[in-house]
């Protein structure tokens, strides 16, 4: 295959090879380079608050227990028994202290370990002596802020290091509860038929949010009159490592601080005294920045998170160049009230959800991309371009300086790796 | 349809109705079936009695934000549902509950099928619903759509009114 992009800084032009949608390869060096060697979410430390808490994730490709031990470590397990394989927990989520994989009945402690098989005289004294008969954990789960991240590299970075300047736009979200964040039930778990690498793109694409997403402000500014003065206004900043961020003004009610007439005078109060409290945590300009900017980041490869109307974060896969499995969850302040967090979880649904107002309409304009590269033999190239000529450091939230970020981290990647194997032929 | 005579058969003429009004993508006689304030509600998938401070449904419309969903889905801009796609509802087992009571409950079990761009995906599962007469016409005051699926993969999204 020719180059991945052409990043032309004297014509202020970016293109993308349309191939990294479509092609087979492209996916399995994905898999080898990306997926096998990058920190990836595979959860929030409040689904498993209790010892003994469970619940079943698939990240990276694996089946993964992500668990509670009674030991109070959170571990992931990899979800195969260490006797003929089979999956040993088959319960989507639960608390139990042991396991137990119903083929031949070996059972293991929530830590893992080995604690029985039935006919043990088959078997010679200090047969587990090695450990090697229990099941097997992620060897790198490391923690920021009660997101939790899984690498199957041993030799990666720590996720501190690799999260980098990240770690900011994080704690701008985080920090908009004094007791913690913490994630709702109900899980969302759909899917685009489309590459894994354009839902990337389109979470920090707010060029998209006017035209696709009319009917939606059509509702908010029936709501809200003043609306129509708030424009998308904000930046675009690469934050290294291919991650990135857009962060401007919002224009609809947040439930940090951020009121919007469709909620009463007693949540007015109320949003006054949030922001009256954040300033006296962190100073007006943060406090400000906490409560009515919008932040949509990108975290390589394939965490999102969205603090905008709501919090969510979602995570997405690729099983086919062209398929996608999301998983959306929910964060929200640890202790907020019941009125709060309906409120919340209105706006949420109504835009952030699969039955909502607007990820439909996002769901549909990746299915449509992917479906037209069936054209990609003569109409090669993705435009990435907008805002090049603004300069690196100026870029506005409606540019695209984030998704170029994120491939050109991308391509030192998979570019690296297409060399690699020419080198070795 | 006198109410005084209501009748097992016309609850079901009622359930068949609103399938076809769907079908043939009338939503806003749809959403004048529901009474001032009625809901439509789509739980989180597994947890169809969750709690909405606690778990985050699918949908969970008043009836203000189900006239709006209806409205925003017939206009040109609702992409994801332009052109409209194909819809089939069926409803089965339907188990209609004490007929004389003032709110009476239905539940039943639906598949509704949608074809768009030459892919077919099937939603299953059961509806609740909870009728009321309000001059001289069955009004729906609750429609609770649980989810039979383990994920909403294929699908990918529910643009449809379920
Ligand atoms: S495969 Fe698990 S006990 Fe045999
Ligand atoms: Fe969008």
């Amino acid at each position: 295959m020719e180059r991945i992009i052409q990043d032309n800084l004297e014509k202020s032009e970016f293109l993308v090879n349309r191939r990294v949608f479509t092609d087979k390869e492209i996916l399995a060096r994905e898999r080898a380079e990306i997926f096998n060697k990058c920190w990836l979410f595979i959860g929030h430390e409040t689904e498993i608050p209790e010892a003994g808490d469970y619940k079943r994730k698939k990240v990276g490709g694996r089946n993964l227990l992500f668990v509670h031990s009674q030991d109070g470590e959170i571990r992931a397990l990899f979800n195969t028994c260490p006797h003929r394989g089979a999956l040993v927990c088959r319960e989507d989520s639960g608390n139990s202290r042991v396991f137990r994989c119903f083929y031949h009945a070996w059972s293991f402690k929530n830590d893992g370990e080995l604690v029985g098989m039935p006919g043990k005289d088959g078997f010679p004294e200090g047969f587990n002596d090695e450990g090697t008969k229990n099941m097997k954990a992620v060897n790198r789960l490391e923690s920021y802020r009660g997101f939790m991240f899984v690498n199957f590299d041993d030799n990666a970075i720590s996720l501190d290091e690799y999260l980098g300047n990240a770690k900011e736009y994080i704690d701008l979200v985080v920090d908009q509860s004094e007791y913690g964040m913490e994630a709702l039930g109900g899980v969302q778990q759909y899917s685009v038929r489309a590459n894994w690498k354009l839902l990337a793109e389109n979470s920090v694409d707010l060029y998209h949010g006017m035209p696709t997403h009319k009917t939606y402000f059509d509702i908010k500014q029936a709501q809200d009159p003043n609306l129509k003065r708030v424009k998308l206004e904000g930046k675009g900043i690469n934050l290294g490592n291919g991650h990135s961020v857009i962060e401007y003004v919002a224009p609809w009610g947040r439930p940090v601080a951020q009121w919007t007439p469709i909620w009463d005078e007693e949540f007015k109060n109320d949003m006054e005294k949030m922001k009256t409290r954040l300033a006296e945590r962190f100073g007006e300009d943060r406090a400000d920045r906490i409560a009515n900017y919008n932040r949509n980041i990108v975290i390589f490869p394939n965490l999102v998170i969205n603090d905008i109307m709501a919090v969510t974060a979602r995570t997405f896969y690729p099983s086919s160049p062209g398929y996608m499995e999301v998983q959306g969850y929910s964060l929200a302040p640890k202790g907020e009230s019941d009125k709060h967090r309906l409120a919340r979880n209105n706006n949420f649904l109504e835009f952030l959800g699969p039955g909502g107002f607007a990820t439909p309409d996002d769901n549909e304009a990746l299915e449509l991309c992917q479906e037209a590269y069936n054209n990609n033999s003569e109409v090669e190239w993705n435009d990435i371009s907008k805002g090049m000529v603004r300069g690196e450091g100026n870029a506005l939230a409606t540019d695209e300086l984030q998704m170029r970020s994120f491939w050109r981290h991308y391509n030192s990647i998979i570019q690296e790796s297409l060399n690699k194997e020419v080198a070795h032929r | 349809m006198t109410i005084k005579t209501l009748e097992r058969q016309d609850i079901v003429d009622f359930l068949y109705t609103e399938a076809k009004i769907l079908d043939e993508w009338r939503l806003m006689d749809w959403a004048a079936l529901f009474t001032d304030d009625g809901t439509y509600i789509v739980p989180p998938i597994g947890e169809p009695e969750a709690i909405p401070t606690k778990s985050l449904f699918y949908i969970h419309d008043n009836r203000s934000r189900l006239q709006e969903r209806a409205e925003r889905l017939l206009k040109k801009e609702a992409h994801v549902e332009y052109p409209h796609s194909t819809t089939t509802r069926n409803y089965h087992n339907i188990l209609v509950g004490d007929i004389e009571s003032d709110v009476i409950s239905v539940d039943c079990n639906f598949t509704t099928h949608r074809t768009k761009r030459e892919v077919v995906d099937t939603f299953i599962g059961k509806i609740k619903y909870e009728l009321v007469r309000e001059n001289d016409r069955l009004a729906i005051q609750r429609k609770k759509v649980v989810l039979n699926l383990d994920s909403l993969r294929p699908h990918g999204k529910i643009s449809l009114i379920l």
